[in-house]
């Protein structure tokens, strides 16, 4: 699993239960005393490692961990680049839902080794999506996460939910019934970083 | 002929930055992204002279001259902010012409300033797509400069906890420290002699000749404190043209004064650089751990750098043996206030 990804599930565990706890989970999943460095790959096996340390330290579900990983990877202020890139996908939720198909290859641009999930969307109906993507084993509640702060961030209302476990074929699916596009006031994205 | 006709909806959709000016120069229509870079003044109706300056084609007098010259590529100024535009321009009928312009590389900047969104932008057009590459690599490039800061620091971190000076492979302040610690710390070690070397004229030599003679004069003395001591006594250079030896199994103030003499002799033939002699020569300050109960290694370096500067005192190329009372490095005398 990339660095990037990696980094940011350490990231959040040593933003939002403090920086000890993270030299344990660490520790226990032995990790370099450096921590992980986002421009580098890491064997699958490592992040399973981080995971099962984590899920065992902080008494929680790997799963629930995942899923708050990934609300905080679009939510933290400190790291503005991952809610803006995903917000050039479109101007609406329904647009960005959309433009995640084309995700992975543009995470390919800036970042060659990047793996991001392949996600298919289909609109069943006007605003039910159904998203399939056989991202490595685990990791999906971080896209459920992401997605969910994605939708605040949009202003729109929407039930966001995982399907049930991974099928044969290694797909997963997440369900999304948009409610309402224009529910609370979103968050302002300008095409450049400069604006008023 | 019969042509495509399209309406002005129609127009800001496929061009969100067009502008439609009639012969007379007179601003007729404008897209929604193009307008966005004048807030509060409508272009529409305005006169196309007070608002832009065209660069290209060269000598092009205004949309009348513009629609004479067929489709043209064009470059014009926005007169108000100075934002340089490019695009084309094309003759409509009815007189007139249709400009479908673009700010080119200037977006990357110009999307800020004006607040550009994805809506100014025609969905078939790349821009945005640029925008987000432009943005992506920033992150990724911010990212590789954090890594090379880590990387810095760590390299850094590893030559402070090295050893060896780089310069004259000689022990550093470190390995110093280390060896001294061994030699001192509790339990009966060997008796051992301490010298503390300055280099005199050196800075003469780094001031006249330059750096890179200095540093030719300090291997050169690093090679004959080397030759002059045992393959087991500890040699560091501990600062700029400061070196301690460490001399081990050592009581005898005899032997650590021969030793001290036959560095001045060696020193006394100076090493060339590029066929110039750099003279210099050594101020060495003598102790003995055994003028100590027990030995500790900071008063032994402190008074071994007494006895050096009354070396200096007394007209360098010397040494000098510490004695218990002697006025020490500041020029006071020793008292003991314990």
């Amino acid at each position: 699993m990339h660095g990037l990804i990696n980094r940011s599930i350490e990231a959040f565990i040593a933003y939002t239960y403090g920086p000890e706890t993270w030299a344990g989970i660490a520790s226990a999943a032995e990790l370099p005393a450096t921590g992980f460095e986002p421009l580098q790959s890491y064997e699958d096996t490592v992040t399973a490692r981080v995971l099962a340390a984590a899920a065992d330290a902080l008494q929680r579900e790997q799963a629930a961990i995942l899923e708050d990983a990934g609300h905080y990877l679009v939510t933290n202020p400190g790291l503005p680049a991952p809610r803006r890139l995903l917000r050039f996908g479109g101007d609406t939720f329904a647009d960005f839902l959309h433009s995640l198909e084309d995700l992975h290859d543009r995470a390919r641009l800036a970042l060659p080794d990047l793996d991001l999930p392949r996600i298919e969307v289909t609109e069943d109906v006007p605003g039910r999506f159904t998203l399939r993507h056989a991202w490595a084993a685990g990791l999906g509640p971080m896209i459920t996460g992401a997605l969910r702060a994605m939708a605040d961030d949009y202003g729109a209302l929407a039930l966001i939910e995982p399907g049930r476990g991974r099928r044969d074929d290694g797909q997963e699916t997440i369900s999304v019934r948009l409610l309402e596009s224009d529910f609370a006031q979103g968050r302002d994205f300008s095409l450049g970083r400069l604006a008023p | 002929m019969r042509g495509l006709a399209i309406g002005p909806r129609a127009a800001d959709a496929l061009m969100p930055m067009h502008l439609w000016a009639a012969s007379s120069g007179r601003i007729r229509g404008v897209g929604p992204a193009l307008q966005k870079l004048t807030p509060g003044l409508p272009m529409a109706g305005e006169s196309f002279a007070d608002l832009f300056r065209l660069r290209r084609p060269k000598g092009a007098k205004g949309p009348a001259d513009l629609a004479a010259r067929g489709p043209v590529k064009v470059a014009l100024t926005l007169v108000s902010s100075g934002q340089p535009l490019k695009g084309i321009s094309v003759p409509v009928p009815g007189g007139g012409v249709l400009l479908n312009l673009s700010l080119g590389i200037g977006v990357v900047a110009g999307a800020g300033r004006y607040g550009l969104t994805a809506r100014d932008f025609a969905p078939n057009d790349p821009t945005v797509e640029m925008l987000y590459l432009v943005e992506a690599q920033e992150a990724v490039l911010a990212e590789s400069r954090r890594l090379n800061r880590r990387l810095e620091e760590a390299r850094t971190d590893a030559e402070a906890r090295a050893v060896r000076d780089a310069l004259t492979g000689l022990g550093n302040r470190r390995a110093l420290d280390a060896g001294l610690g061994g030699l001192t710390g509790p339990g009966a070690a060997p008796p051992f002699g301490l010298m503390h070397i300055d280099l005199d004229r050196f800075k003469e030599v780094n001031d006249t000749l330059g750096h890179a003679a200095g540093d030719t004069v300090l291997r050169h003395v690093a090679h004959v404190l080397r030759e002059v001591t045992r393959a087991d006594d500890l040699i560091a250079r501990v600062g700029g043209d400061e070196f301690v030896v460490v001399v081990r199994d050592c009581d005898d103030i005899a032997l650590l004064e021969e030793i001290a003499a036959r560095i001045n002799a060696r020193l006394a033939d100076p090493v060339r650089f590029h066929g110039r002699p750099c003279r210099v020569s050594a101020s060495i300050g003598l102790t003995l751990s055994s003028q100590y109960d027990p030995p500790v290694a900071a008063e032994m370096l402190k008074n071994a750098d007494a006895a050096l500067y009354d070396c200096k005192r007394r007209g360098r190329a010397c040494h000098s043996l510490w004695q218990p009372g002697a006025p020490d490095a500041a020029g006071g005398t020793e008292t003991a206030a314990v």
